[in-house]
Protein backbone atom coordinates (compact mmCIF):
# COMPACT_ATOMS: atom_id res chain seq x y z
CA UNK A 1 0.00 0.00 0.00
CA UNK A 2 1.17 3.98 -0.48
CA UNK A 3 -0.11 5.83 1.57
CA UNK A 4 -0.56 9.50 -0.43
CA UNK A 5 -2.78 11.05 2.27
CA UNK A 6 -0.69 12.09 5.19
CA UNK A 7 -2.45 15.36 5.07
CA UNK A 8 -5.87 13.23 6.23
CA UNK A 9 -3.62 12.16 9.01
CA UNK A 10 -0.46 10.36 9.87
CA UNK A 11 0.66 7.03 11.52
CA UNK A 12 1.81 7.87 15.27
CA UNK A 13 5.75 7.90 15.28
CA UNK A 14 7.33 4.86 17.49
CA UNK A 15 8.64 7.77 19.81
CA UNK A 16 5.25 8.53 20.42
CA UNK A 17 3.86 5.45 20.93
CA UNK A 18 6.47 4.47 23.20
CA UNK A 19 5.79 7.59 25.28
CA UNK A 20 2.50 7.06 25.55
CA UNK A 21 2.65 3.39 26.49
CA UNK A 22 5.00 4.47 29.43
CA UNK A 23 2.74 7.19 30.45
CA UNK A 24 -0.37 5.01 30.74
CA UNK A 25 1.43 2.46 32.27
CA UNK A 26 4.22 4.41 34.57
CA UNK A 27 1.76 8.02 35.51
CA UNK A 28 -1.41 6.94 35.15
CA UNK A 29 -2.19 9.50 38.08
CA UNK A 30 -4.64 12.52 37.63
CA UNK A 31 -2.55 15.50 37.56
CA UNK A 32 -4.84 17.58 39.38
CA UNK A 33 -4.00 14.85 42.31
CA UNK A 34 -1.47 16.39 45.27
CA UNK A 35 -0.02 13.30 46.25
CA UNK A 36 3.09 11.83 44.58
CA UNK A 37 1.64 9.85 41.99
CA UNK A 38 -0.59 12.40 40.64
CA UNK A 39 2.32 14.97 40.54
CA UNK A 40 4.26 12.95 38.37
CA UNK A 41 1.69 12.93 35.85
CA UNK A 42 1.42 16.82 36.33
CA UNK A 43 5.28 16.95 35.74
CA UNK A 44 5.04 15.00 32.30
CA UNK A 45 1.79 17.11 31.55
CA UNK A 46 4.11 20.37 31.75
CA UNK A 47 7.15 18.96 30.40
CA UNK A 48 4.99 17.94 27.10
CA UNK A 49 4.22 21.83 27.70
CA UNK A 50 7.58 23.07 27.69
CA UNK A 51 8.63 20.77 24.95
CA UNK A 52 6.03 21.91 22.33
CA UNK A 53 5.85 25.46 23.24
CA UNK A 54 10.01 25.54 22.46
CA UNK A 55 9.21 23.64 19.08
CA UNK A 56 7.13 26.96 18.22
CA UNK A 57 8.93 29.90 20.04
CA UNK A 58 6.31 30.22 22.87
CA UNK A 59 6.14 30.51 26.75
CA UNK A 60 4.83 27.40 28.13
CA UNK A 61 1.87 28.77 29.94
CA UNK A 62 0.71 30.15 26.25
CA UNK A 63 0.34 26.48 25.38
CA UNK A 64 -3.20 24.96 26.11
CA UNK A 65 -4.05 21.50 25.32
CA UNK A 66 -7.01 20.52 23.48
CA UNK A 67 -9.17 17.53 21.73
CA UNK A 68 -7.59 18.19 18.35
CA UNK A 69 -7.65 21.16 15.82
CA UNK A 70 -11.49 21.97 15.40
CA UNK A 71 -11.53 22.81 19.30
CA UNK A 72 -8.32 24.94 18.99
CA UNK A 73 -10.23 26.92 15.93
CA UNK A 74 -13.42 27.52 17.86
CA UNK A 75 -11.96 28.48 21.06
CA UNK A 76 -9.46 30.80 19.18
CA UNK A 77 -11.96 32.58 17.37
CA UNK A 78 -14.64 32.37 19.72
CA UNK A 79 -12.27 34.12 22.76
CA UNK A 80 -11.10 36.54 20.19
CA UNK A 81 -14.63 37.61 19.52
CA UNK A 82 -15.17 38.16 23.07
CA UNK A 83 -12.66 40.40 24.01
CA UNK A 84 -13.56 42.74 20.55
CA UNK A 85 -16.83 42.38 22.19
CA UNK A 86 -16.00 43.97 25.46
CA UNK A 87 -14.06 46.65 23.18
CA UNK A 88 -17.08 47.10 20.52
CA UNK A 89 -15.28 45.49 18.24
CA UNK A 90 -17.30 43.01 16.13
CA UNK A 91 -15.43 42.84 12.66
CA UNK A 92 -13.50 39.62 11.74
CA UNK A 93 -11.21 39.43 8.28
CA UNK A 94 -10.15 35.89 7.37
CA UNK A 95 -10.58 33.75 3.93
CA UNK A 96 -12.66 32.30 2.11
CA UNK A 97 -10.43 28.99 1.49
CA UNK A 98 -10.30 28.64 5.43
CA UNK A 99 -11.20 25.01 6.86
CA UNK A 100 -14.32 24.40 8.09
CA UNK A 101 -13.69 24.86 11.89
CA UNK A 102 -12.84 28.10 10.89
CA UNK A 103 -15.57 29.21 8.73
CA UNK A 104 -18.49 27.40 10.73
CA UNK A 105 -17.22 29.47 13.55
CA UNK A 106 -17.41 32.53 12.02
CA UNK A 107 -20.79 31.65 10.25
CA UNK A 108 -22.04 31.14 13.89
CA UNK A 109 -20.23 34.62 15.06
CA UNK A 110 -22.18 36.13 12.35
CA UNK A 111 -25.43 34.76 13.86
CA UNK A 112 -24.70 36.50 17.07
CA UNK A 113 -23.95 39.74 15.19
CA UNK A 114 -20.26 40.07 14.07
CA UNK A 115 -19.38 40.95 10.56
CA UNK A 116 -16.95 38.90 8.43
CA UNK A 117 -14.76 39.44 5.62
CA UNK A 118 -13.41 36.84 3.92
CA UNK A 119 -10.79 38.01 1.79
CA UNK A 120 -9.80 36.24 -1.75
CA UNK A 121 -7.38 33.49 -2.42
CA UNK A 122 -6.94 34.39 -5.75
CA UNK A 123 -5.61 32.01 -8.67
CA UNK A 124 -2.51 30.79 -7.27
CA UNK A 125 -4.05 30.02 -3.62
CA UNK A 126 -2.10 32.75 -2.05
CA UNK A 127 -3.91 35.58 0.68
CA UNK A 128 -2.15 39.27 0.21
CA UNK A 129 -1.06 41.28 2.40
CA UNK A 130 -1.71 44.30 1.49
CA UNK A 131 -5.57 43.09 0.54
CA UNK A 132 -5.49 42.05 4.83
CA UNK A 133 -4.45 45.61 5.48
CA UNK A 134 -6.91 46.91 3.18
CA UNK A 135 -9.74 44.72 4.88
CA UNK A 136 -9.04 46.19 8.20
CA UNK A 137 -11.20 48.13 9.83
CA UNK A 138 -11.43 50.75 13.12
CA UNK A 139 -14.02 47.56 14.57
CA UNK A 140 -11.58 44.62 13.40
CA UNK A 141 -10.62 42.31 16.37
CA UNK A 142 -9.33 39.76 14.58
CA UNK A 143 -7.53 38.34 11.67
CA UNK A 144 -7.60 34.70 11.03
CA UNK A 145 -6.14 33.29 7.74
CA UNK A 146 -4.63 29.66 7.62
CA UNK A 147 -0.38 29.20 7.78
CA UNK A 148 -0.86 26.33 4.94
CA UNK A 149 -4.21 25.21 3.23
CA UNK A 150 -5.34 21.55 3.74
CA UNK A 151 -6.36 20.75 0.51
CA UNK A 152 -3.89 22.53 -1.88
CA UNK A 153 -0.94 22.88 0.42
CA UNK A 154 -0.26 26.92 -0.39
CA UNK A 155 1.85 28.96 2.43
CA UNK A 156 0.37 31.88 3.64
CA UNK A 157 2.58 35.05 3.71
CA UNK A 158 2.45 34.70 7.79
CA UNK A 159 5.15 36.61 9.10
CA UNK A 160 3.76 39.49 6.56
CA UNK A 161 0.24 39.39 7.73
CA UNK A 162 1.45 39.30 11.89
CA UNK A 163 3.40 42.61 10.87
CA UNK A 164 0.35 44.40 9.95
CA UNK A 165 -2.08 42.77 12.61
CA UNK A 166 0.46 43.95 15.06
CA UNK A 167 0.72 47.51 13.48
CA UNK A 168 -2.44 47.64 13.60
CA UNK A 169 -3.21 46.16 17.07
CA UNK A 170 -5.53 43.47 15.94
CA UNK A 171 -5.16 39.75 17.21
CA UNK A 172 -4.14 37.57 14.62
CA UNK A 173 -5.12 33.69 14.59
CA UNK A 174 -3.90 31.23 12.19
CA UNK A 175 -4.79 27.49 11.72
CA UNK A 176 -1.35 25.98 11.34
CA UNK A 177 -2.78 22.21 11.46
CA UNK A 178 -1.09 21.16 8.27
CA UNK A 179 1.93 23.45 8.83
CA UNK A 180 2.95 22.26 12.63
CA UNK A 181 5.75 19.37 12.46
CA UNK A 182 6.14 20.44 8.64
CA UNK A 183 7.19 23.82 8.59
CA UNK A 184 9.56 26.34 11.08
CA UNK A 185 7.25 28.28 13.16
CA UNK A 186 7.99 31.23 15.66
CA UNK A 187 5.21 32.88 16.72
CA UNK A 188 7.31 35.71 18.28
CA UNK A 189 9.00 36.16 15.27
CA UNK A 190 5.90 36.24 13.04
CA UNK A 191 3.55 38.38 15.33
CA UNK A 192 1.24 35.27 15.78
CA UNK A 193 -1.30 35.65 19.23
CA UNK A 194 -3.56 32.63 18.73
CA UNK A 195 -2.24 29.56 16.58
CA UNK A 196 -4.01 26.07 16.31
CA UNK A 197 -2.31 22.41 15.82
CA UNK A 198 -3.69 19.08 15.89
CA UNK A 199 -1.25 15.93 16.97
CA UNK A 200 -2.27 13.41 14.50
CA UNK A 201 -0.79 15.59 11.40
CA UNK A 202 2.44 15.26 12.73
CA UNK A 203 2.80 11.42 13.71
CA UNK A 204 0.85 12.06 17.04
CA UNK A 205 -2.40 10.34 18.39
CA UNK A 206 -5.74 11.18 16.95
CA UNK A 207 -8.12 13.35 19.76
CA UNK A 208 -4.99 15.72 20.80
CA UNK A 209 -4.04 19.20 19.52
CA UNK A 210 -2.82 22.13 21.68
CA UNK A 211 -3.70 25.93 21.42
CA UNK A 212 -1.24 29.03 21.34
CA UNK A 213 -2.49 31.70 23.11
CA UNK A 214 -0.24 34.54 23.33
CA UNK A 215 0.03 36.23 26.79
CA UNK A 216 -2.80 39.05 26.80
CA UNK A 217 -5.08 37.27 25.16
CA UNK A 218 -7.36 35.41 27.93
CA UNK A 219 -9.27 32.52 26.87
CA UNK A 220 -12.74 31.81 27.08
CA UNK A 221 -13.32 27.87 28.36
CA UNK A 222 -15.58 26.35 25.59
CA UNK A 223 -15.76 23.57 28.28
CA UNK A 224 -16.71 24.25 31.80
CA UNK A 225 -15.90 22.47 35.23
CA UNK A 226 -13.01 22.27 36.51
CA UNK A 227 -9.48 24.34 36.91
CA UNK A 228 -7.28 22.75 34.40
CA UNK A 229 -4.95 24.33 31.75
CA UNK A 230 -5.55 27.49 33.98
CA UNK A 231 -9.16 27.59 33.68
CA UNK A 232 -8.73 27.97 30.26
CA UNK A 233 -10.32 23.90 29.59
CA UNK A 234 -12.07 21.83 31.64
CA UNK A 235 -11.76 18.21 32.15
CA UNK A 236 -8.58 15.90 33.00
CA UNK A 237 -6.04 16.30 31.02
CA UNK A 238 -5.45 13.55 28.17
CA UNK A 239 -1.88 12.92 30.04
CA UNK A 240 -0.84 9.84 27.95
CA UNK A 241 -2.05 11.69 24.34
CA UNK A 242 -0.74 15.21 25.32
CA UNK A 243 2.73 13.78 26.23
CA UNK A 244 2.66 11.49 23.00
CA UNK A 245 2.11 14.47 21.36
CA UNK A 246 4.56 16.30 22.47
CA UNK A 247 7.59 13.28 21.73
CA UNK A 248 6.11 13.14 17.93
CA UNK A 249 6.66 17.10 17.74
CA UNK A 250 9.89 17.21 19.32
CA UNK A 251 11.08 14.30 17.00
CA UNK A 252 9.55 16.49 14.01
CA UNK A 253 11.48 19.16 14.82
CA UNK A 254 14.77 17.31 15.01
CA UNK A 255 14.62 16.79 11.62
CA UNK A 256 12.66 19.36 10.08
CA UNK A 257 14.40 20.93 7.11
CA UNK A 258 16.29 17.45 6.39
CA UNK A 259 12.25 15.91 6.42
CA UNK A 260 11.41 18.96 4.09
CA UNK A 261 14.27 18.74 1.53
CA UNK A 262 13.65 14.98 0.41
CA UNK A 263 9.83 15.30 0.46
CA UNK A 264 10.30 18.49 -1.67
CA UNK A 265 12.20 16.68 -3.78
CA UNK A 266 9.57 13.79 -4.31
CA UNK A 267 6.79 16.32 -4.44
CA UNK A 268 8.46 17.87 -7.50
CA UNK A 269 9.17 14.42 -8.87
CA UNK A 270 5.14 13.64 -8.66
CA UNK A 271 4.39 17.03 -9.68
CA UNK A 272 6.44 16.84 -12.66
CA UNK A 273 4.97 13.32 -13.53
CA UNK A 274 1.49 14.63 -13.06
CA UNK A 275 1.64 17.28 -15.56
CA UNK A 276 2.62 14.89 -18.41
CA UNK A 277 -0.86 13.95 -18.50
CA UNK A 278 -2.94 16.43 -20.87
CA UNK A 279 -5.82 18.84 -19.79
CA UNK A 280 -4.82 18.72 -16.37
CA UNK A 281 -3.27 21.51 -13.92
CA UNK A 282 -1.72 21.46 -10.98
CA UNK A 283 -3.74 23.71 -8.29
CA UNK A 284 -1.93 26.04 -6.14
CA UNK A 285 1.54 27.91 -6.06
CA UNK A 286 4.28 25.59 -7.32
CA UNK A 287 6.92 26.96 -4.83
CA UNK A 288 4.84 28.64 -1.85
CA UNK A 289 3.52 25.24 -1.07
CA UNK A 290 3.72 22.49 1.60
CA UNK A 291 6.55 19.91 0.94
CA UNK A 292 4.45 17.35 0.62
CA UNK A 293 1.30 18.55 -1.16
CA UNK A 294 0.32 17.85 -4.70
CA UNK A 295 -3.23 18.76 -6.10
CA UNK A 296 -4.78 18.97 -9.46
CA UNK A 297 -7.67 18.92 -11.38
CA UNK A 298 -8.06 16.60 -14.53
CA UNK A 299 -10.66 17.55 -17.38
CA UNK A 300 -13.85 15.11 -18.37
CA UNK A 301 -13.29 12.97 -15.09
CA UNK A 302 -14.95 12.43 -11.82
CA UNK A 303 -12.56 12.45 -8.30
CA UNK A 304 -14.52 9.57 -6.40
CA UNK A 305 -14.29 7.16 -9.17
CA UNK A 306 -10.69 8.04 -9.30
CA UNK A 307 -10.04 8.00 -5.29
CA UNK A 308 -11.97 4.40 -5.51
CA UNK A 309 -9.83 2.67 -8.97
CA UNK A 310 -6.45 4.35 -7.34
CA UNK A 311 -7.35 2.36 -4.07
CA UNK A 312 -7.75 -0.75 -5.85
CA UNK A 313 -3.99 -0.35 -7.00
CA UNK A 314 -3.10 0.31 -3.25
CA UNK A 315 -2.69 3.85 -3.51
CA UNK A 316 -4.46 5.78 -1.13
CA UNK A 317 -5.70 9.36 -2.04
CA UNK A 318 -8.08 12.23 -1.60
CA UNK A 319 -10.36 14.57 -3.70
CA UNK A 320 -12.54 17.79 -3.27
CA UNK A 321 -15.03 15.87 -5.46
CA UNK A 322 -18.47 16.27 -4.22
CA UNK A 323 -19.28 12.93 -4.47
CA UNK A 324 -16.77 12.28 -1.38
CA UNK A 325 -18.13 14.88 0.33
CA UNK A 326 -21.91 13.80 0.59
CA UNK A 327 -22.78 17.53 -1.07
CA UNK A 328 -23.70 18.09 -4.41
CA UNK A 329 -21.06 20.96 -4.56
CA UNK A 330 -17.08 20.42 -4.56
CA UNK A 331 -14.80 21.86 -2.27
CA UNK A 332 -14.62 25.18 -1.26
CA UNK A 333 -11.12 25.64 -1.72
CA UNK A 334 -11.02 24.77 -5.52
CA UNK A 335 -13.59 26.84 -6.11
CA UNK A 336 -12.20 29.94 -3.69
CA UNK A 337 -9.07 29.56 -6.68
CA UNK A 338 -11.27 30.11 -9.23
CA UNK A 339 -11.96 26.26 -10.35
CA UNK A 340 -14.98 26.35 -12.42
CA UNK A 341 -17.22 23.16 -10.88
CA UNK A 342 -16.59 21.09 -13.94
CA UNK A 343 -13.05 21.24 -13.38
CA UNK A 344 -13.25 20.99 -9.29
CA UNK A 345 -15.10 17.60 -9.60
CA UNK A 346 -11.56 16.25 -11.50
CA UNK A 347 -9.49 16.89 -8.19
CA UNK A 348 -7.05 14.50 -6.57
CA UNK A 349 -4.85 15.57 -3.74
CA UNK A 350 -1.68 13.28 -2.86
CA UNK A 351 -0.08 14.32 -0.05
CA UNK A 352 3.47 12.71 0.90
CA UNK A 353 5.84 12.16 3.79
CA UNK A 354 8.90 10.89 4.10
CA UNK A 355 7.98 7.22 4.37
CA UNK A 356 7.42 7.99 0.34
CA UNK A 357 10.02 6.61 -1.96
CA UNK A 358 10.66 7.30 -5.38
CA UNK A 359 9.61 4.40 -6.77
CA UNK A 360 6.16 5.34 -4.93
CA UNK A 361 5.95 8.81 -6.49
CA UNK A 362 6.78 7.00 -9.69
CA UNK A 363 4.26 4.09 -9.55
CA UNK A 364 1.48 6.66 -8.62
CA UNK A 365 2.45 8.83 -11.66
CA UNK A 366 1.98 5.66 -13.82
CA UNK A 367 -1.20 4.47 -12.01
CA UNK A 368 -2.86 8.17 -12.04
CA UNK A 369 -2.07 8.72 -15.68
CA UNK A 370 -3.11 5.17 -16.21
CA UNK A 371 -6.58 5.80 -14.36
CA UNK A 372 -7.38 9.40 -15.68
CA UNK A 373 -6.54 7.51 -19.47
CA UNK A 374 -9.24 4.91 -18.73
CA UNK A 375 -11.84 6.85 -17.22
CA UNK A 376 -11.48 9.03 -20.22
CA UNK A 377 -12.10 6.94 -22.27
CA UNK A 378 -16.02 5.97 -21.39
CA UNK A 379 -16.50 9.47 -20.06
CA UNK A 380 -19.44 11.88 -21.87
CA UNK A 381 -17.84 15.03 -21.41
CA UNK A 382 -13.86 14.03 -22.09
CA UNK A 383 -15.48 13.07 -25.65
CA UNK A 384 -17.43 16.28 -25.88
CA UNK A 385 -13.63 18.62 -25.03
CA UNK A 386 -11.53 16.28 -27.68
CA UNK A 387 -14.45 16.36 -30.44
CA UNK A 388 -14.58 20.23 -29.81
CA UNK A 389 -17.86 20.39 -28.51
CA UNK A 390 -16.92 22.50 -25.00
CA UNK A 391 -13.95 23.97 -24.88
CA UNK A 392 -10.76 23.17 -22.73
CA UNK A 393 -10.47 25.01 -19.56
CA UNK A 394 -7.03 23.17 -18.75
CA UNK B 1 -17.70 -0.91 6.57
CA UNK B 2 -17.55 -0.21 2.93
CA UNK B 3 -18.53 2.46 1.36
CA UNK B 4 -20.34 0.80 -1.57
CA UNK B 5 -22.24 -2.85 -1.66
CA UNK B 6 -19.95 -5.37 -3.61
CA UNK B 7 -22.02 -5.55 -6.05
CA UNK B 8 -21.68 -1.96 -6.64
CA UNK B 9 -18.30 -2.34 -6.81
CA UNK B 10 -18.46 -4.79 -9.35
CA UNK B 11 -20.11 -2.73 -11.72
CA UNK B 12 -17.78 0.01 -11.16
CA UNK B 13 -14.58 -2.14 -11.23
CA UNK B 14 -15.99 -4.08 -14.61
CA UNK B 15 -19.08 -1.98 -16.25
CA UNK B 16 -20.80 -3.93 -18.77
CA UNK B 17 -21.56 -2.13 -22.10
CA UNK B 18 -19.80 0.55 -21.81
CA UNK B 19 -18.97 2.11 -24.88
CA UNK B 20 -20.74 3.76 -28.03
CA UNK B 21 -23.46 2.75 -30.91
CA UNK B 22 -22.69 5.15 -33.49
CA UNK B 23 -25.78 4.22 -35.54
CA UNK B 24 -28.03 4.18 -32.65
CA UNK B 25 -31.49 4.22 -32.75
CA UNK B 26 -32.03 6.00 -30.02
CA UNK B 27 -29.47 8.83 -27.44
CA UNK B 28 -30.01 10.28 -24.21
CA UNK B 29 -28.01 12.51 -22.31
CA UNK B 30 -28.79 13.51 -18.60
CA UNK B 31 -27.38 15.39 -16.24
CA UNK B 32 -24.43 18.22 -16.09
CA UNK B 33 -20.81 18.60 -15.37
CA UNK B 34 -21.25 21.24 -13.01
CA UNK B 35 -23.12 18.80 -10.21
CA UNK B 36 -20.52 15.85 -11.09
CA UNK B 37 -22.52 13.55 -13.07
CA UNK B 38 -23.59 13.07 -16.91
CA UNK B 39 -24.95 9.87 -18.23
CA UNK B 40 -25.63 9.12 -21.65
CA UNK B 41 -27.29 5.92 -23.45
CA UNK B 42 -27.00 4.57 -27.07
CA UNK B 43 -29.74 2.31 -28.01
CA UNK B 44 -29.97 -0.28 -30.87
CA UNK B 45 -33.79 -1.58 -31.30
CA UNK B 46 -34.76 -4.12 -33.18
CA UNK B 47 -38.79 -5.31 -33.75
CA UNK B 48 -39.67 -3.42 -30.61
CA UNK B 49 -36.86 -5.37 -28.39
CA UNK B 50 -33.42 -3.48 -27.21
CA UNK B 51 -31.25 -5.58 -28.87
CA UNK B 52 -28.06 -3.86 -27.74
CA UNK B 53 -27.59 -0.88 -25.57
CA UNK B 54 -24.26 1.24 -25.05
CA UNK B 55 -23.32 3.68 -22.09
CA UNK B 56 -20.93 6.61 -21.19
CA UNK B 57 -20.46 8.09 -17.58
CA UNK B 58 -18.84 11.24 -16.22
CA UNK B 59 -18.97 10.72 -12.70
CA UNK B 60 -18.72 8.60 -9.56
CA UNK B 61 -18.42 5.11 -8.48
CA UNK B 62 -22.17 4.70 -7.68
CA UNK B 63 -22.86 6.88 -11.10
CA UNK B 64 -20.87 4.49 -13.25
CA UNK B 65 -22.38 0.98 -11.44
CA UNK B 66 -25.81 2.91 -12.13
CA UNK B 67 -25.01 3.59 -15.51
CA UNK B 68 -23.92 -0.40 -16.05
CA UNK B 69 -26.90 -2.30 -13.92
CA UNK B 70 -29.45 -0.36 -15.93
CA UNK B 71 -27.99 -1.10 -19.41
CA UNK B 72 -28.21 -5.05 -17.96
CA UNK B 73 -31.92 -4.44 -16.47
CA UNK B 74 -33.35 -3.40 -20.28
CA UNK B 75 -30.72 -5.64 -22.46
CA UNK B 76 -33.01 -7.82 -24.66
CA UNK B 77 -36.24 -6.43 -23.11
CA UNK B 78 -39.23 -5.55 -24.81
CA UNK B 79 -39.54 -1.39 -25.35
CA UNK B 80 -42.41 -1.35 -23.21
CA UNK B 81 -40.79 -3.56 -20.53
CA UNK B 82 -37.78 -0.87 -20.51
CA UNK B 83 -39.99 2.36 -20.63
CA UNK B 84 -40.72 1.01 -16.70
CA UNK B 85 -37.27 0.97 -15.63
CA UNK B 86 -37.34 2.87 -12.17
CA UNK B 87 -34.18 3.91 -10.07
CA UNK B 88 -35.45 1.88 -7.12
CA UNK B 89 -35.04 -1.39 -9.62
CA UNK B 90 -31.67 -0.16 -10.91
CA UNK B 91 -30.66 0.50 -6.53
CA UNK B 92 -31.83 -2.73 -5.55
CA UNK B 93 -30.27 -4.63 -8.35
CA UNK B 94 -27.38 -3.14 -6.89
CA UNK B 95 -27.87 -4.39 -3.12
CA UNK B 96 -28.84 -0.53 -2.53
CA UNK B 97 -26.85 2.90 -2.28
CA UNK B 98 -26.03 4.79 0.03
CA UNK B 99 -28.90 7.23 0.45
CA UNK B 100 -27.03 10.34 -0.44
CA UNK B 101 -26.16 8.54 -4.08
CA UNK B 102 -29.90 7.81 -4.59
CA UNK B 103 -29.92 10.39 -7.17
CA UNK B 104 -27.03 8.23 -9.26
CA UNK B 105 -29.76 5.41 -9.65
CA UNK B 106 -32.65 8.65 -10.43
CA UNK B 107 -30.22 9.69 -13.52
CA UNK B 108 -29.83 6.01 -14.91
CA UNK B 109 -33.67 5.41 -15.01
CA UNK B 110 -33.60 9.66 -16.62
CA UNK B 111 -30.88 8.46 -19.41
CA UNK B 112 -32.68 5.08 -19.93
CA UNK B 113 -35.60 6.66 -20.27
CA UNK B 114 -34.17 9.79 -22.28
CA UNK B 115 -32.60 7.79 -25.03
CA UNK B 116 -36.12 5.86 -25.16
CA UNK B 117 -38.00 9.21 -25.93
CA UNK B 118 -35.31 9.94 -28.65
CA UNK B 119 -35.85 6.37 -30.43
CA UNK B 120 -39.66 6.59 -29.79
CA UNK B 121 -39.65 10.56 -31.97
CA UNK B 122 -36.65 9.32 -34.46
CA UNK B 123 -39.16 6.13 -35.19
CA UNK B 124 -41.94 8.54 -35.20
CA UNK B 125 -40.57 10.59 -37.64
CA UNK B 126 -39.25 8.16 -39.82
CA UNK B 127 -42.65 6.55 -40.36
CA UNK B 128 -44.11 9.86 -41.21
CA UNK B 129 -40.95 10.82 -43.60
CA UNK B 130 -41.87 7.33 -45.05
CA UNK B 131 -45.56 8.20 -45.88
CA UNK B 132 -44.34 11.75 -47.25
CA UNK B 133 -42.26 10.26 -49.44
CA UNK B 134 -44.45 7.38 -50.43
Amino acid sequence: MIYADSAATTRMSETALAAMIDCIRSDSGNPSSLYAYGQRAKERLEQARADIAAVIGAKPREITFTSGGSEADNQALRSAAILGLRQGKKHIVSTAFEHHAVLHTLKRLEQEGFEVTLLDVHEDGLVRPEEVEKALRPDTCLVSVMYANNEIGTIQPIAEIGRICRAHGVRFHTDAVQAVGHLPIDVAAENIDLLSASAHKFHGPKGVGFLYARQGTPLTPLIEGGAQENGRRAGTENTPGIVAMAAALKERAASLAEDAAAVTALRDRLIAGLETIPHGALNGDRVKRLPGNVSFCFEGIEGESLLLLLDQKGICASSGSACTSGSLDPSHVLLAIGRVHDVAHGSLRLTLDTDITEADVDTMISAVSETVAYLRSFSPVWRDLREGRIPHIL
Amino acid sequence: MALYSEKVMDHFLHPRNVGVIEDADGVGEVGNAKCGDIMKMYLKIDDGVIADVKFETFGCGSAIASSSMATELIKGKPVSEAMKLTNQAVAEALDGLPAYKMHCSVLAEEAIQAALADYEQKSGSEQNSGKSEG
